[in-house]
């Protein structure tokens, strides 16, 4: 019951995501696992440009060029990988990773170093790595290594379970693969504690500056898994950034994660961008009108983080 | 003992905010053992001189030597290693975490913390709660049991017992003389003479930014030591018994009767009359911070009565208290002022914020007012520009300032003088008495005795959410305040 309370926030975003799911499921009565293998391939690029902006948010921060920075990856992805679908593919992965992480890095040094403030560099940014994006590939192009694109598409029979997408399952294993042991570290302990009061980390002895650099080059790895899972999701490059940096901002807020920094987690805003994904996709079976969709959803983001609101002021969350 | 170099030894330290120069010389030593008071005026450059030799700030000139080598501290956590570990002003704690998250992030060993978090009188403090939750006096303690536990051989307090209730300051002074006992150094800083005299051999006096001399602590030194901090022998404030005040007369203006709040605030009945200073006097949480939310508009009492000028007023939100002409002037400066404002314009605020206000300021009545007012104040204008910049004791005359330069009926003062240095309180006790001579009633909330009788005409002792005692300030001496403030009258009023 205590852990119920403590965890309040993700309980009821765990129970509106399900209840979503029964209502999908009677406005279409037809959705079943490949529904769900397809709703999880689509939501991948958006999960990892939200995980990245979360890290940044809990820092205190936040990043205006994820979108770009998974534009840039995606089209690098592609370039490279055409005509070295093998064994290489595997090398270009890491290449692409390391990159992400380096121009993340670079966006924190830029923010520490400068003191410039995070909005304006990242700002700035955005329009770097944008203009980089196009000069590695100028129109949609590339290739994605077939093996590589099996990973993430289709389903896993896990017993017991049916079909699970394997887009999920990449999902959940890198967030926990990266972020879990960081979580645990005290690098994890100073992204908080910088987020929540920067002058009494400083003064605990925390080095503000280079956590700032840790949380921005991990924002910049998941950007990478982010554009490396469009490339293989489309199986081309595209150097036009997608609508990641306002959708992961909505749910990392709906998560939980407070913008101010040092509250939330990761699982939060991971169940929001289903939800976030759900609610677009019931819109549409509804046949909705796609503009009159966009209100409604930005009024569900409003009003669900107000509720949470006033429970938290209540005492009950 | 004397061949071994000092732990600590600094020298011709400079530091400059912009145009303003914090320090241009300050110079402290500390040897084995020693407990050392630094000792200085509000803005003398205190705080600032600690955060240097600690590596919260970095300095513009002069040395640092630690053991006899010299040293430049380049953050918190290099001090640390160093054996010099600071307690702030300010809880240096992050919100958002538990308090064992708090130790991991400084490396700190939760077992030692706990051992002197009991010897602090903590004895079953919960480690999983989270720092935003917990009371200032407790996370004062948290903060020193913290750095205790990395065994410093300098401890360095700035203002430890400021916001501390009696008790906690008498374990925290126990365990400073233990630190010493056991060989280590610390350099104390408090304006509480009682405390100082108590723990410390020798207070290093700044003045302006610079050490200007060193006192051992004897007999007689608490004048010397004023004499240096202020450059000039200041006269003692006038008392209670000098002033010889009429007692008052005629209607009550603020009349509260039976009053309650959700919390601490039981039965509380008081008249305030014009041209009166009604003293409040109550150990930390009593409900005084209720009862001044209340009558500010900012909380809503369960029961009791409100009268302003006779008839009975229901306060649903601050602005309804200040159209009532109650004014809050909160403990905390920052909830005052706007800090990144001039002083001029937070002198001028409740011109332009009062409700019926509309239309054009009348801009030379105001700054007419205003300039009157900074003169009065006799503020240190080197950092006009920026109330954020000024030291404590200068917002804190801000805060109270600007209701001189626009004039009220009834001001609600919340210890206006915690963490003041003393010239500085001795410029605030005639500027309450002058806005009573001008017809304004004033209730002063203070957690320090010795200002009834500087600045009240009556005082009332609240303890557990009650009215205990009430007196006329001239017989309000420590001793009976105190025995009221810890509920010990009771059975004999």
């Amino acid at each position: 019951m205590k852990a119920l309370r403590k965890h309040g926030w993700i309980t009821g975003l765990a129970v509106i995501l399900a209840l979503l799911f029964v209502a999908t499921k009677l406005i279409q009565p037809t959705f079943g696992a490949s529904g769900v293998e397809s709703l999880a391939r689509a939501a991948l690029p958006f999960a990892f440009a939200t995980v990245a902006q979360a890290v940044v948010v809990i820092a205190g921060g936040i990043d205006l060029s994820i979108a770009s920075m998974m534009a840039v990856c995606s089209v690098t992805a592609a370039v490279l990988m055409e005509g070295n679908g093998g064994a290489a593919s595997l090398g270009i992965v890491f290449l692409v990773l390391a990159m992400g992480a380096a121009m993340g890095a670079l966006n924190g040094l830029l923010i520490v170093v400068t003191r410039v403030p995070d909005i304006v560099v990242t700002l700035a940014m955005l329009f770097v790595w944008e203009g980089v994006a196009l000069l590695i590939l100028n129109a949609p192009g590339g290739d994605a290594a077939e093996w590589m694109r099996g990973l993430i598409i289709g389903g896993l029979p896990i017993p017991g379970l049916g079909g699970v997408p394997r887009a999920l399952v990449v999902l959940l294993i890198v967030v926990a693969l990266v972020w879990v042991p960081i979580r645990r570290a005290r690098v994890g302990l100073s992204i908080y504690a910088v987020g929540s009061d920067a002058l009494a980390a400083f003064r605990s002895g925390v080095n503000v500056g280079r956590t700032r650099i840790v949380a921005y080059g991990l924002a910049g790895l998941f950007a990478a898994f982010g554009g490396l899972s469009l490339t293989l999701s489309t199986g081309i490059g595209e150097p036009i950034p997608g609508p990641y940096l306002l959708a992961s901002v909505a749910a990392v807020v709906l998560g939980g994660v407070v913008l101010g920094g040092g509250k939330g987690g990761l699982l939060g805003p991971l169940i929001a961008v289903f939800i976030l994904r759900l609610v677009r996709m019931d819109l549409t079976l509804l046949s909705v009108d796609p503009n009159v969709s966009a209100i409604i959803e930005g009024t569900i983001m409003v009003v669900v983080v107000m509720i949470g609101g006033l429970l938290a002021a209540k005492g009950k969350l | 003992m004397t061949d071994e170099a000092p732990l600590l030894e600094a020298s011709g330290v400079e530091k400059r905010f912009g145009a303003v120069v914090a320090l241009e010389a300050a110079a402290l030593t500390i040897r084995r053992g020693e407990i050392v008071a630094l000792m200085g005026a509000n803005g003398a450059g205190k705080s600032t001189f600690v955060k240097i030799l600690t590596g919260a700030l970095r300095a513009d000139g002069g040395h640092v030597r630690i053991r006899g080598a010299d040293r430049v501290v380049g953050s918190p956590a290099e001090a640390r290693k160093s054996g010099l570990v600071p307690v702030y002003q300010e809880p240096s704690l992050i919100p958002d975490l538990d308090v064992t998250d708090n130790l991991r992030l400084g490396g700190t060993d939760a077992a030692k913390f706990t051992r002197w978090m009991s010897e602090l009188g903590f004895t079953e403090m919960d480690l999983a709660a989270q720092v935003a939750t917990l009371p200032l006096a407790t996370l004062r303690i948290i903060d020193l049991a913290r750095a205790l536990a990395s065994e410093p051989d300098v401890l360095l307090l700035d203002e430890m017992t400021a916001a501390l209730p009696t008790d906690l300051v008498e374990a925290v002074l126990r365990v400073v003389q233990q630190q010493a006992e056991a060989g280590r150094s610390v350099i104390y800083i408090s304006h509480r003479f009682a405390e100082i005299a108590q723990v410390c051999q020798r207070a290093v006096v700044l003045r302006d930014g610079a050490t200007v001399g060193e006192v051992p602590i004897e007999a007689g030194a608490e004048e010397r030591i004023v004499e240096m901090m202020l450059g000039e022998a200041i006269k003692p404030g006038e008392t209670a018994a000098q002033r010889a005040t009429p007692a008052p007369k005629g209607a009550p203006r603020v009349a509260v009767k039976g009053l309650g709040a959700t919390g601490k605030l039981t039965d509380v009945s008081f008249a305030l009359h014009p041209g009166e200073v009604l003293g409040v006097v109550a150990l930390e949480g009593q409900g005084q911070d209720e009862l001044f939310e209340v009558l500010a508009g900012a909380r809503k009492p369960d029961r009791g009565v409100i009268e302003v000028e006779g008839t009975a007023r229901r306060f649903n939100h601050p602005a309804d208290a200040i159209r009532a002409g109650l004014s809050f002037v909160p403990g905390n400066r920052a909830d005052a002022l706007a800090m990144q404002q001039s002083v001029r314009d937070n002198l001028a605020l409740p011109f332009s914020a009062r409700a019926r206000a509309w239309g054009p300021i009348n801009m030379r009545r105001e700054g007419e007012a205003v300039a009157r007012t900074i003169e009065r104040l006799q503020i240190d204008t080197r950092a006009q520009g920026e109330v954020g910049r000024l030291s404590g004791g200068n917002q804190q005359k801000v805060t109270i300032g600007r209701w001189l330069a626009h004039g009220c009926d009834t001001l609600l003062l919340f210890d206006p003088t915690r963490g003041i240095d003393v010239r500085t309180k001795r410029q605030i006790y005639p500027l309450v008495r002058e806005l009573a001579e001008g017809g304004a009633s004033v209730l002063f909330y203070s957690s320090e005795l010795e200002e009834i009788q500087l600045a009240c005409d009556r005082c009332i002792v609240i303890f557990n959410g009650r009215v205990v005692d009430s007196m006329p300030a001239a017989e309000a001496d420590e001793p009976r305040l105190m025995r009221a403030a810890y509920g010990l009258t009771g059975s004999a009023a």
